[in-house]
């Protein structure tokens, strides 16, 4: 047996109103709610799942991020993450390096599994588990829906375009988290208590040996989009249908 | 000059029309030159009808029978391979694209952009994030390959017409040769609404929400949807609730979709489910509460009880709407 990795992403919460900055340089962060991306939720419970059912021998957290992302860890420690591990850095990492780092975390721990959220809901990459995959030349499992241990493999249901898709793949391997995996569970006031005692620990990109890239893809400005406008309002279904055919739709 | 390898999504013999999406993105770098590769355990259907895009060069062929199911780790090792030579390597912001492309470029050491919606310039991009709440512009750097998923909602097909040369991989290349890991297997796949017309290219789209109140309920939307000749869509709460398949999502974490049509029934229009649907032509919103957000995006609402409309407006459409 061995550990789970789970990567804890701190991003602005799912249900505030992002707002672009008048000058363009990025979004408002200012007296934000910032929480664990809600993938990385699911990432964590199905990891403490696994080990409840006695197949792991623990569970892992890592962020990569600014000092505050200590407190996402917490969380994740109250929700039963075992240890959690802060990877500080001053400024975003892109996808290829937050890879290298658990890169480098898998090499370190030799986890049976790393199980990351399918996109963090601020940047919207979804790439970090496919990168870490191809650096660590093992399988990966993408969107998952459904994930069953059978001894040194894993058999996983895929949320794809047409459907669901099941996959085999040999440990290690990466998986990354759909919706539906499961529900995280809620975090109890005994387990905040507990939660303070546990291992967080900090290190840096040059603890862990990784570099971040000399020619990394640059952000140049952020724009609001384009927005709709309110259209017209009809009164019943024969209306609806007038308006569809004056647009040229039906 | 830019040369744009373009990777070919098909499924059951045939190319998906996300293909011919990526096409058009590459077709916005200027002078680029265009190739397409199909990996198959039997290429020479997909690649016919890949060779008719029209502005596309070459179709490559890399024809192996462990490139019959579309799996990640067994592709990216061939296609990264191949990319030597190529200043873009575009794949189609699918489930088929978002898996495979980033762990390409990892092999390749560098970074991915991810879902362009649109060309700036050979190495400039946009691209949506926050929920497609801002749009960013971003710079690749320059001197080595751009690896990126393409929006597919933001781009219109390829015009059909082409004439393509067809070549297999030489068999002595390393991407026939390489060997190929086999730690990761396909099982089996299904398809629930396979002989619906495809959510994510449907020129129409009824959609439903959490109002439907139950599965039995959704059917409602799916004789208005047999009546348009329309895919079905669901809100996130509707798949949540148990009423939608999870593939018929719409939004943020589901599918992004730009239907000429999008109807909105009983959907109350979370921010997270506009993202999807913000470049539909025409927005149709349906619900009971008049203050519900949906509407503040629509071209046109209705203010009213679904049970009553929706079988009203199937009516009518079957009646010669």
């Amino acid at each position: 047996m061995s550990p789970i990795l789970v990567g804890i992403k701190r991003v602005v919460d799912y249900s505030v109103r992002v707002r672009v900055k008048p000058d363009g340089s990025g979004i408002v962060t200012d007296g934000v709610k910032m929480s664990i991306n809600p993938f990385d939720e699911i990432a964590l419970e199905e990891a403490l799942r696994i080990r409840e059912r006695g197949l792991a021998t623990e569970v892992i957290a890592i962020s990569i991020g600014p000092p505050e992302a200590q407190q996402q860890l917490r969380t994740a420690l109250a929700m039963g993450a075992d240890r959690a591990l802060l990877v500080q850095v001053d400024a975003p990492v892109e996808p290829l390096t937050a890879a290298r780092v658990f890169l480098a975390l898998a090499q370190k721990h030799q986890p049976q599994l790393v199980i990351l959220g399918k996109q963090a809901i601020d940047d919207d990459n979804g790439q970090t588990g496919q990168m870490l995959a191809a650096l660590w030349d093992r399988p990966q499992a993408t969107f998952a829906s459904k994930l069953v241990l059978d001894g040194a493999l894993a058999r996983v249901t895929r949320e794809v375009d047409v459907g669901l898709e099941t996959i085999e793949v040999d440990l290690p391997a990466v998986i990354t988290t759909d919706l539906r995996l499961n529900e995280p569970r809620y975090i109890k006031l005994p387990d905040i208590m507990k939660a303070k005692k546990k291992p967080l620990d900090v290190t840096s990109l040059a603890d862990l040996g990784v570099a971040a890239p000399a020619h990394a893809i640059r952000t140049l400005k952020f724009e609001p989009p384009a927005q709709r406008s309110r259209g017209v309002m009809v009164k019943d279904a024969a209306e609806l249908v007038a308006a569809l055919k004056q647009r040229g739709v039906l | 000059m830019n040369r744009a390898l373009v990777i070919a999504e098909h499924f059951q013999g045939k190319l998906n029309p996300s293909t011919a999406k990526c096409v058009s993105c590459a077709q916005g770098i200027s002078d680029a030159a265009i190739d397409i590769v199909v990996l198959a355990a039997d290429a020479a259907p997909v690649a016919a009808e890949a060779a008719a895009l029209a502005g596309v060069q070459r179709v490559r062929t890399l024809q192996r029978p462990e490139n019959a199911e579309a799996l990640a780790a067994v592709w990216a090792p061939q296609i990264a391979a191949l990319a030597t030579g190529y200043t873009h390597l575009f794949g189609p912001s699918t489930t088929f694209g978002k898996d495979l492309m980033p762990r390409i470029a990892a092999l390749l050491g560098v970074g991915q952009i991810s879902d362009v919606m649109a060309v700036e310039s050979a190495l400039r991009l946009r691209r949506p994030v926050y929920a497609s709440n801002a749009i960013i512009t971003v710079e690749a750097p320059a001197g080595s390959i751009v690896v990126a998923t393409v929006r597919v909602a933001s781009f219109q097909p390829a015009a059909a017409g082409g004439n393509a040369t067809i070549e297999a991989v030489a068999s002595d290349a390393p991407a026939v040769t390489a060997k190929l890991p086999t730690t990761t297997r396909f099982v089996s796949r299904s398809a629930a609404n396979a002989d619906r017309p495809d959510l994510q290219t449907a020129n129409r789209v009824v959609s439903g929400g959490r109002a439907l109140a139950s599965a039995e309920n959704f059917k409602l939307l799916f004789q208005l949807a047999d009546a348009l000749g329309a895919a079905v869509g669901a809100s996130r709460a509707a798949v949540d609730a148990g009423y939608a398949a999870n593939e018929l999502q719409v939004g943020q974490t589901g599918k992004i979709i730009a239907p000429e049509l999008y109807m909105a029934l009983g959907i109350s229009g979370a921010i997270q489910h506009l993202t999807g649907i913000k470049d539909a032509r025409t927005i149709v919103a349906v619900n009971k509460d008049s203050e519900a957000p949906i509407f503040e995006v629509a071209d046109i609402g209705l203010v009213g009880d679904l049970f009553q409309v929706v079988p009203e407006l199937e009516r009518l459409i079957r009646a010669g709407g």
